[in-house]
């Protein structure tokens, strides 16, 4: 992983709270609690899905998800999720906005998140949307069971619309690539 | 019917005609990986699909949701371009269906994401990039059965040969094409053409396939105009919404 890990630190961290108020802080933890449904060990925090929190002139407070892949039907859950969560810790009336534009990015990823990914055994995103390179070739996908970079991408098609498949050609076993988008 | 909500429902309705087509797929595909690609790709259709028909609703105003669009318009009302609708037929006829379609709507979402209407230039944006691997599946796909074996050469061309009639209504504008591009909501569709053409012959091309030539007749799917297998597809598709309407769990 480490060929890849400059053009991620080097990446906006756009997923993080921006305001440090200690309101925003506490919507932002409860949010942390959330699950994505399909990859549970990541939050939606992880994911990058939560574009912002913020309270209206109306002292209503608004939390904006965005979708990762237009079809991907975890959206639904997890805005439900949300609500329940926010619900539980006292925000009964949170409004839950969808947002589209910018559009959702693997690079949104924390790095966290990509940690996650690995000790789950699911390959992070190898590249960076931003990465000018990308246009060329595949990107190195190292296996996350152990190591090697001698991978194969079986299908561009996952278990879920954000993962392809991958094999490892060192230690034979499948896995899951978090795709780059 | 507004002039916007008709457009913006010809784009949804292409989406989603040809994903419920790709679903059909599910469970019957030639290999578990390529059973994994067509739902995907389905997925994302259906999904660009939801979006565009929640905004139809909007522009509409009269309280009609994305199901109420989807489950229960009669086969006249859907606006799709009538490739769309196609049985499926063998893998190939399926991937050289979604490639014909795939590239027009490589060329439409990267000329709306420039629209003068910001609803639909974000949903654009957000479709772009996964209609780029939809293309990039499907493109691969037509290579390998078309410069694979005779039987796989045979049946390419044999698909090809067939639907190609269907893509003459992509680049036929009609009164409502010009009144969106004359608004920057849609490009002018004339516009769109020699670039589809070129994507379409690169794959041809390496796929070692003969494109066919031009029919002066065209389908208007997108008028509510549809071959006789539209009415299957939806008779299959709003089965459950029109036995139980309304029924949620």
């Amino acid at each position: 992983m480490s060929s890849s890990a400059g053009a991620h630190e080097s990446a906006p961290a756009v997923s993080a709270p921006r305001s440090t108020s200690e309101r925003e802080s506490a919507v932002w933890r409860v949010l942390e609690s959330v699950p994505d449904p399909e990859i549970p060990i990541l939050t939606i925090v992880d994911l990058g899905i939560v574009r912002h929190v913020r309270w209206d002139a109306d002292g209503e407070l608004h939390v904006a998800l965005t979708p990762t892949y237009s079809g991907c039907p975890a959206t639904d859950v997890i805005r439900s999720s949300v609500k329940r969560a926010l619900s539980c810790a006292g925000y009964a009336n949170a409004i839950v906005d969808s947002v589209l534009s910018p559009p959702w990015t693997s690079d949104w990823l924390s790095e966290e998140g990509r940690r996650k990914l690995v000790a789950y055994g699911i390959a992070p995103p190898a590249e960076s949307v931003e990465n000018p390179r990308r246009l060329f070739g595949s990107p190195l996908v190292a296996c996350p069971r152990c190591g090697s970079d001698a991978t194969e991408r079986v299908s561009e098609f996952g278990s879920t619309p954000c993962k392809a498949h991958y094999r490892c050609t060192d230690c034979l076993e499948p896995f899951d690539y978090f795709k780059c988008i | 019917m507004s002039a916007l909500q008709r457009y913006v429902l010809r784009l949804a309705d292409t989406s989603l005609v040809l994903g419920q087509r790709l679903g059909e797929w599910v469970g019957h595909a030639p290999a578990l990986e390529e059973d994994l690609g067509l739902a995907n790709v389905s997925l994302d259709l259906i999904g660009q699909a939801r979006l565009l028909l929640t905004y139809a609703g909007e522009i509409e105003g009269r309280g009609r949701s994305e199901d109420d669009l989807a489950m229960a318009r009669e086969g006249s009302d859907f606006l799709n371009l009538a490739i769309a609708e196609q049985p499926n037929g063998d893998f190939g006829r399926t991937i050289v269906r979604q490639c014909l379609v795939d590239a027009f709507q490589l060329e439409m979402y990267e000329a709306l994401q420039r629209s003068t209407d910001a609803r639909i230039a974000e949903i654009a944006t957000k479709a772009l990039k996964e209609t780029r691997y939809h293309f990039r599946y499907s493109a691969g796909w037509v290579v390998r059965l078309g410069d694979g074996t005779d039987e796989s050469h045979a049946r390419a061309q044999k698909a090809l040969d067939e639907l190609w009639r269907f893509t003459m209504e992509f680049f036929v504008a009609d009164a409502l094409d010009d009144e969106m591009a004359r608004a920057g909501v849609a490009p002018v569709l004339a516009e769109l053409a020699p670039r589809w053409s070129a994507r379409i012959d690169d794959v041809l091309r390496e796929a070692t396939l003969k494109r066919p030539a031009d029919v002066p007749y065209s389908w208007h799917g997108k008028r509510g105009d549809h071959t006789e297998h539209l009415g299957y597809l939806l008779a299959e598709m709003q089965y459950m919404h029109r036995a139980y309407p309304g029924a949620s769990w």
